[in-house]
């Protein structure tokens, strides 16, 4: 059965298409790579999927649900989101406790002193950092620590807006490693949304290449390894990402 | 390399908290001259702090002292704030990270870049205009005219970077320094930006610091590469050398970049303790 | 005393107590950088001893007639002098505290919370909730302060309940216009659209996740309105309408002083005296917490 099921999704900003037609079968446990330029509508798809925009025709279903417009708490402990910003994306005065407590308390689910010390310690975050705010933590422990809060309820589902391109290339790395462990280990479903073909080419499966709302090509990682994609834009993104300057 | 037009020494930046000083840059020396310097390190690494103390733009509770701190002869530590100001955006300017909190909102773009030279120079206005629409077209905007009577919000992130630019370039500084001048931009748009730099460098004969934590972007970009980590210059080296970086940190950067083409299973990862005193 | 400043000040506190103290000892310590707001702070501090011990403060009783004594000079007898019916200003003023006290807590505990929940959920939910409740705000701010709080005791009856109350009403659309301000630049953060993904409904997002960012600038506003607020009461009273006599309400002393503000000055100065110390005294300590609880200082890096 397939994770993910998008047919002729479309969605609009006021009067401005932002997605046309688009449908896309992503599989359990698979991680999906959904790349383009700024303005390709790739980050509106996941705003669909999480119900965070509503403005959307077409069907969505989750393991064969249909999915409504609504966001339920079925749906939440169905499928989380890591945003891409890690300063934005953390409450400034909730301490990282608070933060991976929320989504319990929202669920009714107890033993919160239990199960936050045993997330943070499967994303990396070591015990003395329960307490601390935000700021008092780097971009890559926010990130972390946002990872931890997306699973906190145990989702099979996580849509990842450009996790890594608000940090450092060294912080980039771990974070890459932690996501690819947490999806073996907890078998993970990923819909990654990036423009940086590299991250795909470590993380994904498969990808698929947007320009202007649509799909231009959806393919196996192994033809952006091998620089063989069909599409002239697909190679047009490639070229551009790997001869950057020339000065 | 010539005399250098700026020259630093020992620079360092301290910031109190409430469990006493904490040095944030600690005692950074170069000198620059006619050349293309890039100044690489994780956030947090005091690159950005370097460039700004320059200026002498950091922040209140921020102190910044330096054995040595000379441009053109001069002593930027010591000099009045009035002098500085002559300085700032004149001889030495700086590009921001994000062109949206840099401009101002409700003054034109023409009006912004001409603001500049009516600080600092006394020309009159036709010639003025005559000037700003010059350096619209130097830095690659089709319709200058146009583009002239906008206000920020009007255009896309990569014009309003390079008006930017348009607008620090005008006054024909002797130093620009660049602060991450395209992170908040498009991959696409990156390169263009970074190669309209790079042609008004070469051709007026300036000299640019660039800061960044991109280490591929700053090899193919500059001539020498400091890198900085905790505060200190860790390694300097030419930029075609990289590939030949001693230090471990640069190498463990280096490693850390995923590639397109990637067979790696897992990114090696920077270890911070083994060398944190090296 | 070194540990205990060490065990608040650790970066990695070891539980929740511990970090929340920790947090509320930065902010103090902050605080008490800045001399105005240090000095603001004694002020309040010192008006809320008063007004809890003023028994031990007062050198007479505030409300015996003493006719012989009549508008005594301030003396060594009579701090302050004596008012018009030889009552000792000075022990009224102390007693008088308790009163200010009072409607500044009764007006800040009503119209706050108030004005801030209305700002938020007006905020959040957008839409029509939004117009209708903004509607409500403007009216109420369309009007000077001063004559609606009239209207109100008018139609309510004098006395300090209803002076509290008519306060209360008046006050609280300018927190509600603050909250919800704070409110639209909050809502379309990223930490908001991840709780609405854990399922949280709006009054838990507005309750757990909103209100904690709002209060920060409402209770900043709440201390630079308590001068607003004591004068307010202290215009009700000049006019009569507040406390009555023989309560030694301050503007109603000024209110009774000013028959003879040319020839005995100290019995309408010293009231006077005390409200402008009182005030100047919340709007320093007000702008000290300013600039430690405003959210966007904290962030910097």
């Amino acid at each position: 059965m397939n994770a993910i099921s998008l047919r002729n999704l479309s969605v609009s900003y006021g009067d401005t298409r932002v997605v046309e037609d688009l449908s896309l079968d992503i599989a359990e446990s698979e991680c999906f790579g959904l790349v383009g330029e700024s303005g390709s509508g790739k980050s509106t798809v996941l705003g669909a999927i999480t119900g965070l925009v509503a403005d959307w025709t077409g069907d969505i279903s989750l393991f064969g649900k249909p999915r409504g417009k609504a966001i339920d708490r079925s749906f939440a402990a169905l499928c989380q989101m890591v945003f891409q910003d890690p300063y934005g994306s953390l409450h400034p005065r909730q301490t990282v406790d608070a933060v991976l407590s929320e989504p319990l308390a929202i669920h009714g689910v107890g033993d919160a002193d239990e199960r936050v010390p045993e997330m943070m310690a499967a994303c990396g975050l070591d015990p003395p950092f329960r307490f601390r705010l935000p700021h008092q933590l780097s971009g890559g422990q926010r990130q972390r620590v946002a990872i931890a809060r997306a699973l906190m309820l145990k989702p099979k589902i996580l849509l990842l807006d450009e996790p890594t391109s608000a940090l450092d290339v060294s912080v980039q790395a771990e974070i890459l490693n932690l996501l690819k462990r947490l999806r073996r280990e907890q078998k993970l479903t990923y819909i990654l949304v990036t423009h940086d073909l590299a991250v795909v080419s470590f993380l994904c499966d498969r990808l698929a290449v947007m320009r202007q709302g649509r799909i231009l090509e959806v393919t196996g990682v192994e033809a952006l390894k091998t620089n063989s994609m069909t599409h002239t834009y697909s190679r047009e993104l490639i070229a551009r990402s790997t001869t950057r300057v020339t000065a | 390399m010539s005399e250098p037009l700026l020259e630093v020494e020992n620079l360092r930046v301290r910031f109190p908290t409430a469990n006493g000083p904490v040095e944030v840059v600690r005692g950074v020396s170069f000198a620059l001259g006619r050349e293309r310097l890039g100044i690489v390190g994780e956030s947090g690494s005091g690159k950005s702090l370097t460039g700004r103390s320059i200026l002498r733009l950091v922040r209140a509770p921020g102190k910044v002292t330096a054995d040595r701190l000379r441009f053109e002869g001069k002593d930027l530590l010591a000099i009045s704030e009035y002098e500085m100001r002559q300085i700032r955006g004149a001889r030495i300017s700086m590009v921001m990270q994000d062109p949206k909190f840099s401009l101002n909102p409700v003054m034109t773009m023409g009006e912004q870049i001409g603001e500049t030279l009516a600080v600092h120079g006394r020309l009159p206005r036709r010639q003025i205009r005559r000037r700003v629409l010059d350096m619209l077209e130097a830095v690659q905007i089709r319709e200058p005219e146009r583009v002239y009577g906008l206000y920020p919000h009007e255009v896309s992130g990569g014009m309003g970077q390079r008006v930017m630019i348009a607008m620090m370039l005008i006054p024909e500084p002797a130093i620009l320094i660049a602060d991450e001048p395209t992170s908040a931009l498009d991959v696409s748009v990156q390169g263009e930006v970074l190669r309209l730099i790079n042609d008004l460098i070469t051709r007026n004969g300036m000299g640019l610091i660039f800061i960044s934590h991109d280490l591929n972007l700053v090899s193919q970009f500059c001539d020498r590469i400091l890198v900085m980590y905790r505060g200190e210059i860790v390694e300097e080296c030419a930029a075609g050398a990289l590939e030949k970086a001693r230090h471990p940190y640069k190498r463990g950067l280096l490693a850390s970049v995923p590639r397109i083409d990637e067979t790696r299973a897992e990114l090696p990862v920077l270890d911070r303790g083994a060398w944190a005193g090296a | 005393m070194a540990t205990t400043r060490e065990w608040l000040l650790t970066e990695s506190p070891a539980s929740r107590l511990q970090a929340r103290l920790g947090r509320s000892y930065r902010m103090l310590l902050a605080l008490l950088r800045n001399p105005l707001a240090v000095l603001g702070a004694m002020i309040v501090l010192a008006l809320v001893i008063i007004a809890i011990f003023a028994p031990f403060f007062a050198t007479h009783s505030p409300y015996t007639v003493e006719l012989t004594d009549r508008l005594q000079p301030p003396s060594k007898e009579f701090w302050l002098g004596t008012d018009e019916l030889g009552r000792d200003i000075w022990s009224r003023l102390v007693f008088g505290a308790r009163i200010t006290l009072i409607i500044v807590v009764l007006v800040a505990a009503i119209a706050a919370p108030l004005g801030t929940i209305v700002g938020a959920v007006s905020g959040y939910l957008g839409g029509w909730a939004d117009r209708i409740l903004m509607g409500i705000t403007d009216i109420f701010l369309s009007m000077p302060k001063l004559i609606l709080a009239l209207a109100f005791v008018a139609a309510l009856g004098p006395g300090i309940e209803n002076a509290v109350i008519a306060i209360a009403i008046t006050s609280w659309p300018a927190y509600a216009r603050i909250a919800r301000a704070e409110t639209l630049t909050i809502r379309n953060c990223e930490f908001i659209f991840a709780a609405r993904l854990q399922g949280a409904s709006a009054a838990r997002i507005i309750v757990r996740h909103i209100l904690p960012l709002c209060s920060s600038s409402v209770i900043i506003r709440v201390t630079l309105d308590m001068a607003g607020i004591i004068l307010t009461a202290a215009g009700l009273g000049f006019l009569g309408l507040g406390a009555q006599p023989p309560l030694p309400e301050w503007g109603a002393m000024i209110s009774r002083g000013r028959a003879f503000i040319l020839d005995q000055w100290w019995v309408a100065t010293m009231p006077g005296f005390a409200i402008v110390i009182v005030s100047l005294g919340f709007c320093f300590l007000g702008d000290g917490l300013r600039d430690v609880l405003d959210p966007k200082s904290g962030n910097s890096q």
